[in-house]
């Protein structure tokens, strides 16, 4: 079985400016993919010539397994895609804006009903379904919009920065509704540049950086990659400075002194040795935890990397 | 270059019923249709109103009350020649970047069809509502004239108003897609209409003007042959059918008026054995119009293929 997203050396250049740079990225079926990048960094641009929006300048792109120039329609009908900035006809009720695009991708009468129905339930839309959209919020637009691409029960979706623009609460629900579709088993690629939402849905990221993918990988292995010090330990003790101590255990890559006590950060999970040390060094221990290291940590950590390079 | 995959028009009627039925729901046509028709009636009222005198006296009297003027009012004609351009440009000047407004546009275009049956679509659907205005101010003039004298049309008569009907058409098809080119070119719709607007004023109110300075640098009279004379003649109304207002208005004469034999200059020798006055047959006046028709219909297509050839490689982002 081929990948859903395969592209080799995909390239697009708009006069000097190179949008996107010999991009190979894979996406497996059933995988969540994020694709992650400050603004103008090449995602949307990517996203287009997947859907075969944009001609690519140079190089080999398959989408489930075809090419979206020369198969335009037949990719269209098994891909939805969600724009970064979704609008609808405002007149229209959110029941009529979807009847058109069920009608676009061949889908009439009872069943386009049904499916309709269906996808206005699974997005919590039932009840305003016969609204006009010019009087739903940001967020229900939003949904919407996702009601609007799982329509044709698409095998792949791609949602180009779908939190933007959310309240946090509506942005965590937002992810939560991307999580069911990926127990479904559908593929989802999406893109963004709020890290750390996005790291609770992904599977595997790629940092976008001037149309180059950077970094590919799973969040905990670019961590060890980019920060080095994966895990991170915070110990809060009171009493006599602990840093040197710590500092001298192996496996200890760095640490901070913090308000109320140390960030360690280390290649192994070192709880054990780091309180058997506070320990033994007299400190009063409050508590100690492992943290997850944020995508957001790493990316800075990374860009740092990057303008030190070029400094 | 391989061909493409599927049909080019896969989609096509569903855009054009959606446009179709947006169109027709919107206050924008409400306020144009109300327009059109209150103009129209009041005209051909006032035609009437001079015409029942000469009633019994002309052949062709139901052609008259397209055609009669009454002062202050113009006839139902020039009324038409007026306001069928501005209807045609209100119903596409925001065709395609209103949608780009919306941001509706990436998300239609990522449904399976191609850019072609959307903007086909827009366009039939342009078309569509205008031949329902049309027509059904043409069923009004009709049945108020019935009323108002008593008398039928003819079968000649209706086949001409029909016709005219039909050229009325191809004339707001011709500004229509002039709209839907400016709304593919301009990103705002408020320039978009300006532009249609502006380009309808220029060959309404300029055109001529530059036709009659331009005839007499490219065919001068030197020595004052007639040959020389009559090609000028034939040189500024050349420049002159460039524009289609005045191929519609050239057209609408010939068909509304029987007794219109040519449609440019007539040399007195080719008047020879002429009786004045006396009507030509509908199938004579088709000959006249004919060219007249097509090249109505090769503007449409001409600014129809621009906006296409634009459209298509527009990159669309949002």
């Amino acid at each position: 079985m081929t990948a859903a997203i395969e592209t080799q050396g995909l390239t697009k250049r708009y006069g000097d400016l190179v949008a996107v740079r010999a991009l190979d990225l894979h996406v497996e079926h059933g995988e969540v993919f994020g694709l992650l990048g400050p603004n103008g960094s090449g995602k949307t641009t990517t996203i287009l010539m997947l859907l075969g929006l944009t001609e690519p300048s140079a190089g080999e792109v398959r989408v489930l397994g075809q090419d979206p120039v020369r198969k335009p329609l037949s990719i269209k009908r098994r891909v939805g895609y969600l724009p970064d900035t979704v609008g609808f006809y405002d007149e229209l009720s959110g029941r009529e804006n979807l009847r058109y695009t069920a009608r676009l991708n061949g889908l009439f009468g009872r069943e386009a009903e049904a499916r309709i129905q269906e996808a206005l339930l699974k997005m919590g839309l039932a009840e305003a379904a016969d609204r006009p959209v010019r009087t739903y919020s940001r967020g229900m637009k939003q949904r919407l919009g996702l009601a609007d691409v799982l329509l044709k029960s698409p095998e792949l979706v791609i949602l180009d920065e779908p939190t933007l623009g959310l309240d946090p609460q509506a942005a965590h629900d937002f992810l939560d509704l991307i999580q069911h579709l990926k127990a479904e088993g559908m593929t989802i690629l999406l893109s963004s540049h709020l890290l750390h939402q996005v790291q609770r849905v992904t599977d595997r990221v790629g940092l976008f950086h001037r149309g180059r993918m950077a970094l590919v990988g799973r969040v905990p292995e670019l961590a060890q990659q980019v920060l080095k010090g994966a895990y991170r330990i915070r110990l809060r003790a009171a009493g006599p400075d602990l840093v040197d101590a710590l500092s001298r255990l192996s496996g200890v890559v760095r640490v901070r002194r913090e308000k109320d006590g140390y960030l360690v950060e280390a290649e192994r999970d070192l709880r054990p040795l780091v309180a058997e040390t506070a320990i033994d060094h007299g400190a009063r221990l409050f508590s100690l935890d492992l943290e997850e290291p944020s995508l957001d940590e790493i990316y800075r950590a990374y860009f740092e990397e990057v303008n030190d390079a070029a400094a | 270059m391989p061909r493409r995959e599927g049909s080019a028009f896969a989609g096509l009627g569903v855009v054009f019923f959606k446009e179709f039925a947006d169109q027709l729901s919107g206050t924008r046509m409400r306020i144009l249709e109300l327009l059109v028709v209150l103009t129209a009636v009041g005209a051909v009222y006032a035609a009437i109103q001079t015409i029942k005198s000469v009633v019994g006296e002309d052949a062709f009297l139901f052609l008259r009350f397209f055609t009669t003027a009454r002062e202050p009012l113009p006839s139902f004609v020039a009324f038409m020649g007026f306001l069928v351009p501005l209807v045609a440009i209100a119903v596409g000047f925001d065709a395609v970047n209103g949608e780009f407004q919306r941001r509706t546009l990436s998300r239609v275009l990522a449904q399976p069809l191609y850019r072609d049956a959307l903007l086909f679509g827009k366009y039939l659907a342009g078309l569509a509502t205008l031949a329902l205005v049309l027509l059904s101010t043409w069923l009004l003039i009709n049945g108020l004239g019935v009323l108002l004298t008593g008398l039928p049309p003819s079968g000649e008569e209706v086949a001409r108003s029909l016709i005219y009907l039909l050229v009325t058409l191809a004339y707001g098809g011709v500004w229509l897609a002039v709209a839907l080119f400016f709304s593919v070119v301009f990103k705002s719709p408020t320039t978009s209409a300006l532009a249609s607007i502006g380009l309808w004023l220029f060959f309404t109110l300029f055109w001529g003007m530059i036709a009659g300075l331009l005839a007499p640098v490219l065919s001068p009279v030197r020595y004052g042959f007639p040959e020389e004379i009559l090609r000028q003649a034939e040189t500024g109304l050349a420049l002159a059918r460039i524009a289609p207002n005045t191929l519609y208005a050239e057209a609408t004469l010939a068909l509304l008026h029987p007794e219109v034999r040519a449609l440019g200059p007539v040399l007195p020798q080719q008047l020879e054995g002429m009786v004045l006055g006396t009507p030509l047959p509908l199938s004579q006046s088709l000959v006249l119009i004919w060219p007249h028709l097509a090249g109505l219909i090769a503007a449409s297509v001409l600014f129809f293929t621009l906006a296409y050839v634009v459209f298509q490689r527009m990159e669309i982002r949002a």
